[in-house]
């Protein structure tokens, strides 16, 4: 009977087993409330409880209910796929440039193509394809690229004339055009109808979806989820999940034990309008203006077209507030670049009539990218939101990764990029949240260039020499809250401003970084790197030893004084790690990781650490100023500094000893630069920083020193073959993988994670091989650089991407690093790949559609590097971070 | 030929000028947060003049604009003096004879004023002794007088206003060795200037006003709308109450000649002014001081005109009407300006154009389309024209030259439209008089805070 569905409309609990739903469903939103609502009441406990039920709520719920999971609840505050989700403007498109989002998007679109089909509810998908217009050679570079990348990944994408847009779409002014990208497979749907649909199909699957109700906090005991607790009572559960969207940051902190999660909402605008006198076709495309910063897409024969404007306007900076949510204003004035925009692309649309200027929030992140994966606070505290703007396109696939990593311990694909460890709580400030997404949102629609930097936030993490550094010259950038030098400007000498600065092709700090390489290869030139994460282990007994034993690949059982690169790996032997190791003495260990590495490496130490109170670890990043000396007259430096015996009889490669620099004392010095060049890390007590540093320079003086940056790093690591976690290498990559075999001890008499998983490739072979491929036919100052994703073909077939480059200014050749895979030519399936398989091949590097050969090697070009300490090769044969 | 818009601005921001009461320990204590001026000339040179300074032996701020007829050597001339003459007119009896016994004694004299001028606001050095000397004579005339009453501020601004005039006149009629000075006080003597005064001392604001020019108060209403307090009289036909005091002044037979179309003898606009000695001094006077003056006014026709129905001088005062106001936290600012501005703005949109400046709010009602038919191009349209609007407001980092821009370029709408503020500003100099006058702005911005808080201790 009616009366029932009306009823239904304010239920609390959701169950597929009703009968008549789908009515109920159709019914919910045009009638209104009119019966009392039976709540029914929420289950003692769960395995899995989910906190809110928009799109990235309910695909998580479907996905763990698809796994098996069946004991979840689904709390929502208010209705179902009521928020953010409701507003969402419904396209799905793959066209992105990082390679996990277009992922997530690619498999989002397959998802809510046959999600009608297996839920019977209407989703509204609708493949229209979309164009994406250039307006700027840049722009369409920037297409290009994506193009390239969106092609090997097996989706249709094509770059096509301003004549073939206006052929696909009638309404579109292209004069001002110079190209576009066409990806005929993106779709369009109703978000709130595919947030319903999932919801229906995890409901059939056994989750329990209570809407009407607010979880005010999560219970930790331990560092454990132990349960949850809402406005209707006290639920018992292993896992968290927050999918609270703009409130996800508020409900992280709810708790006793906090949980940062930096998002920021700001408001967001799109218009509506009644239909065309000749109304739009369904299939018509939708359209993306980047360089007009708006989307337009076909809605019910009229068009929905928003954007993402220059001055965006943050909201809820001082926490919730339900008032604000809906008095969210239309703001036309706000609007008016955005509707000039559209006009100008769209000149007929002048007499179309207006329906309603919607304004929706949207949660953005510091970076640009969502926000998944496990508190390192709390076990089983599992998060997803951040969708800046993209939840459509990603919450299909981000529900999916989400739900693998729940249940498997790790998704299927390699998800850093949007770990919610790659963030601390120093990205937890809500001035700095707020001003970042300032940043952020306009982003969406910049160009992006390589190495661009963000420009909010900054200067909140700094070395003690910042100052010294800046007032020389040095231009910064930040990674993980600091900052670090780029390369020093030498004095006189201008460099472009920063928005002309932007460019695909060769930068103008080229020969300043050419420069400081030169010094680096035949003087000695300093670089802070103080970013470096720093962790200290020690025990009373042996248990400080044991326990790396276990966590790391190599064997720690060294001498005294001697640091060891070793990677800690996951039980698949894939590096969630990658250090160094010095030994301080036979109880104590001191762990060099890279920057971003603070919580990750923090949380995987706490979580494998044996809880015993005789072994302490304990994060020295703060206490320790590090100056990296690089080059052939380091040693000369140090030893007049010092008046210590530094020959490499005394002092070889690989080594660390504390010594005095000058004044100070206590200076832990390591025989390792992370170039492959010789020279040494100076590991500095703060407070001697300043002392040290002035000490070196003064001293340095007549041996030529120059201060360096981290470009001038990167390109010495490079041309070295160095991997760099974070960017060639990651949790799906194995030392078998990457040439480091000599790093790995299998049989160093003591189990380690990831031993089983690396002798399986020791006696099987690997499935990608970590490669050099030096760039042939590639003019330097005329052609594109590479940057990193790009396509690598061998014999005319892809087999992989690039994930680094550099110019080598002593090869005089760009350098790009990257992975290649063997793929079966008929089945596409995955074979062993080996050094034969390397070898004989004719490469080429796809750089926006244009391929350069390049010429592929398994060994850095040791011989064309003079070697002035025979040690160096021990550090030589590969090992590098930045 | 069109001025670009870099032009147009330099041109309106030639002679802005702004100061910002200095704080101390974060706080400013004034009641005065700062005030923005400009001048646009139509004259050249301009007539107009303006001064602002700060008094140190009592509190307190002066503000003034003088709009100069005739030539600009009158109002030149009070703009530098007459603050001197309202400072001393303040001072206590110890002061001023603490002052004269410096002056006797040759010690460094206690600064009396902080000027704040802009750099083409000049101080004539020729005659700086010369005016040093009759401000002396008159502080002596004070200790003097010494009645031992506090000083009551209307009083002194009247008797500064008065006294000044006497001395310019008299100054002329005495007349100088040197040849240069004699001459000068002569053209000072013979043109004259209106002036409109505001003195602030806490929440009391005194306005004095001599001739056309006008004050302004520009007051928040609790909906945030701006309202207009006018703080002067302007002394020109227009004013009932000073056409009859004029004719109150003279016999009955000249009541027909004393305002012939709308200007008082026929001839001059406002009612009361400095200088103007053709209008205050007796015929045989008049002849003397020209005969005996140099060739150079000798020959100028406009001096030796006597104006007609030239019965029983003078005609013409330079005693100012002073109104009191006491300040409250709803009165945001003050705007004085000479007659250039009111003859083409209404006070209205002046105080509403300087409070949405000042406050950077745009009191633009934000637009709801609801259940209106609008089209896309209708909404583009309206927008546009609505953030040109706000985006003058962007140009400027002055309220005056803010006000100057609405003023010479405001269309129909009432918008600033970029074509007209060209094609105003590139007149030449000789049309530029027919179609726009001097305009001298002064917007003083108050502080509520502070205001606030002296309304609730009294």
């Amino acid at each position: 009977a009616p009366g029932m569905f009306l009823r239904l409309l304010s239920d609390v609990r959701w169950r597929a087993t009703r009968p008549r739903w789908r009515r109920w469903m159709r019914s919910r939103r045009s009638t209104s409330s009119t019966a009392e609502p039976h709540p029914v009441s929420l289950p003692a406990q769960a395995q899995v409880v989910i906190c809110g039920g928009g799109i990235t709520g309910t695909s998580v719920a479907y996905h763990l209910s698809k796994l098996g999971w069946k004991d979840i609840v689904l709390l929502e505050q208010g209705r179902l796929a009521a928020g953010t989700t409701r507003f969402c403007a419904g396209i799905v498109s793959a066209a992105r440039p990082v390679s996990i989002e277009l992922k997530m998007a690619d498999y989002s679109n397959k998802l809510y193509q046959q999600l009608e089909q297996e839920t019977g509810v209407k989703t509204g998908y609708m493949k229209t394809g979309s164009i994406s217009l250039a307006q700027t050679q840049d722009r369409l570079i920037s297409l290009k690229r994506i193009a390239s990348s969106l092609n090997v990944m097996g989706i249709p994408c094509e770059i096509i004339t301003p004549k073939q847009v206006a052929q696909l779409h009638p309404l579109i002014n292209i004069h001002d055009l110079v190209g576009a990208m066409y990806v005929p497979g993106d779709a369009l749907v109703s978000s709130a109808d595919v947030s319903l649909a999932l919801a229906t199909a995890a409901s059939r699957n056994g989750v329990q979806i209570h809407e009407r109700t607010s979880v005010s906090h999560v219970l930790v005991q331990k560092g454990r989820v132990t349960g949850v607790e809402t406005d209707r009572g006290h639920i018992s559960c292993q896992y968290f999940v927050n999918c609270a969207g703009q409130w996800a940051y508020e409900l992280g902190l709810s708790g006793e034990e906090h949980v940062s999660i930096p998002v920021h909402a700001c408001e967001h605008f799109y218009l509506l309008t009644y239909p065309l006198k000749e109304p739009l076709a369904s299939s018509i495309p939708t359209i993306v203006d980047p360089d007009g910063r708006i989307y337009i897409r076909n809605w019910q024969g009229g068009i929905l077209s928003g954007g993402f404007e220059k001055n965006p306007k943050p909201l809820f900076t001082e926490g919730r507030n339900q008032l604000e949510i809906q008095n969210l204003q239309e703001d036309w004035d706000h609007f008016e670049p955005l509707l000039s925009a559209l006009l100008r692309r769209m000149p007929d649309l002048e007499a179309l009539q207006i329906m309603q200027l919607v304004n929706c929030p949207e949660t953005f992140t510091p970076d640009m990218r969502c926000i998944m994966g496990e508190s390192p606070a709390v076990r089983g505290y599992f998060v997803l939101a951040g969708m800046n703007s993209a939840g459509i396109s990603y919450g299909g696939g981000a529900g999916k990764y989400l739900a693998e990593w729940m249940v498997n311990g790790y998704p299927s694909e390699n998800v850093w990029p949007l770990d919610l460890k790659r963030f601390g709580s120093l990205q937890s400030s809500r001035t700095f949240l707020r001003h970042r997404v300032m940043e952020v949102m306009p982003l969406i629609c910049d160009l992006k260039v390589p190495r661009w930097d963000f420009q909010t936030g900054r200067q909140l993490r700094t070395s003690p020499l910042y100052d010294r550094l800046d007032a020389q010259g040095a231009r910064w950038m930040e990674k993980h809250g600091f900052e670090r030098v780029k390369y020093f400007v030498p004095p006189g000498k201008d460099l472009l401003d920063l928005d002309q600065s932007k460019t695909f092709y060769k930068p103008d700090w080229f020969d300043i970084v050419g420069s400081e390489v030169k010094c680096c290869k035949e003087a000695v030139c300093v670089i802070d790197m103080s970013s470096f994460t720093k962790f200290e282990i020690s025990s009373t007994g042996d248990q400080a030893l044991a326990s790396l034993q276990y966590l790391f690949s190599n064997d720690l059982d060294v001498p005294v004084g001697h640091v060891v690169h070793t990677g800690m790996l996951n039980e698949q032997g894939g590096y969630e790690n990658d250090c160094s190791v010095a030994r301080l003495s036979k109880r104590s260990f001191f762990m060099i990781s890279p920057t971003d590495q603070q919580v990750h490496c923090w949380s995987w130490l706490k979580n494998h650490l044996p809880s015993d109170s005789n072994l302490t670890l304990e994060d020295v990043t703060w206490k320790y100023t590090a100056l990296n000396l690089i080059g052939p007259r380091a040693v000369d430096v140090l030893s007049e500094l010092s008046y210590a015996p530094i020959t490499p009889e005394h002092f070889p490669s690989l080594f660390c000893k504390e010594m005095s620099v000058g004044y100070a004392n206590g200076i832990r010095v390591m025989s390792i630069t992370h170039t492959g060049e010789p020279g040494f890390m100076l590991y500095i007590p703060i407070e001697y920083a300043l002392h040290v540093y002035n000490e070196v320079m003064n001293m340095g003086q007549k041996y030529g020193i120059r201060n360096a940056g981290y470009y001038a790093l990167r390109s010495l690591r490079i041309e070295k073959f160095f991997a760099f976690w974070g960017q060639d290498l990651d949790a799906f990559t194995t030392p078998m993988e990457c040439g480091r075999e000599f790093q790995v001890k299998l049989e160093k008499g003591m189990e380690f994670i990831g031993q089983d998983a690396l002798l399986e490739q020791k006696q099987h072979g690997v499935y990608k091989r970590f490669t050099m491929f030096i760039l042939e036919d590639h003019d330097t100052d005329m052609d594109l650089w590479p940057w990193w994703g790009e396509p690598i073909f061998r014999n005319g077939r892809y087999v992989g991407k690039t994930t680094s480059s550099a110019y080598s200014y002593t090869l005089e050749r760009h350098v790009c690093l990257g992975f290649v895979q063997h793929f079966d030519e008929k089945t596409g399936e995955e074979l062993v790949v080996t050094t034969d398989f390397i070898n004989q091949g004719e490469y080429e590097i796809d750089i926006a559609g244009q391929r350069f050969q390049a010429k592929a090697k398994l060994y850095p070009f040791s011989s064309l590097f003079t070697q002035r300490r025979r040690k160096d090769e021990v550090e030589l044969s590969g090992y590098q971070r930045e | 030929f069109y001025l670009t818009p870099p032009q147009v601005n330099s041109i309106l921001k030639a002679n802005e000028y702004s100061f910002k009461v200095p704080e101390f320990d974060g706080k400013n204590v004034s009641s005065v947060l700062g005030f923005d001026s400009n001048q646009l000339p139509a004259n050249a040179p301009i007539e107009d003049r303006r001064s602002a300074a700060t008094c140190l032996q009592t509190r307190g701020m002066l503000l003034g604009v003088f709009d100069g007829h005739a030539g600009c050597a009158c109002a030149q001339a009070v703009s530098e003096r007459l603050f001197y003459y309202i400072a001393v007119s303040l001072l206590p009896h110890e002061t001023l004879l603490e002052i004269e016994n410096a002056v006797e004694s040759g010690r460094a004299l206690l600064p009396i004023l902080q000027w704040h001028k802009h750099p083409n606001d000049y101080f004539s050095k020729e005659a700086s002794k010369l005016y040093f000397n009759s401000l002396r004579t008159y502080w002596q005339e004070l200790i003097d007088l010494n009645s031992g009453e506090t000083t009551d501020v209307k009083e002194a601004l009247i008797n500064a206003f008065k006294r000044l005039d006497n001395d310019i006149s008299l100054e002329a009629q005495v007349g100088d060795p040197n040849s240069f000075l004699n001459y000068l006080v002569l053209r000072v003597a013979f043109s004259g200037a209106t002036a409109c005064v505001a003195h602030v001392d806490g929440v009391d604001l005194h306005v004095a006003n001599t001739g056309d020019s006008r004050a302004m108060l520009g007051v928040q209403e609790e909906d945030g709308s701006w309202s207009a307090v006018n703080l002067s009289y302007d002394h020109n036909a227009q004013n009932e109450h000073e056409v009859e005091r004029v004719k109150m002044e003279h016999p009955k037979s000249e009541e027909k000649s004393l305002v012939k179309q709308d200007r008082l003898l026929g001839l001059l606009m406002p009612f009361r002014a400095f200088g103007d000695v053709k209008f205050k001094w007796s015929i045989e006077l008049q002849k003397r001081v020209v005969e005996s003056g140099p060739d150079q006014l000798n020959d100028n026709e406009y001096t030796k005109f006597i104006p007609p129905n030239y019965h029983t001088p003078p005609y013409l005062t330079a005693e100012p009407e002073v109104i009191h106001h006491k300040l409250r936290p709803q009165d945001k600012f003050l705007v004085l300006a000479t007659d250039g501005l009111w003859e083409t703005m209404h006070r209205q949109d002046v105080a509403r154009i300087v409070g949405e400046y000042l406050t950077g709010v745009h009191h633009q009602q934000p637009i709801a389309v609801g259940g209106y038919k609008v089209t896309l191009g209708q909404m583009h349209g309206l927008l546009t024209e609505r953030r040109a609007r706000i985006s003058s407001v962007f140009e400027d980092q002055n309220a005056a030259t803010h006000l100057i821009r609405h003023a010479v370029g405001n269309n129909e709408f009432g918008t600033v439209d970029h074509e007209r503020l060209s094609k105003m500003l590139s007149l030449p100099e000789e049309l530029a008089r027919m179609y726009r006058d001097d305009i001298t702005i002064i917007v003083v911005q108050f502080n509520s805070h502070v205001v606030g808080a002296c309304q609730s201790e009294q």
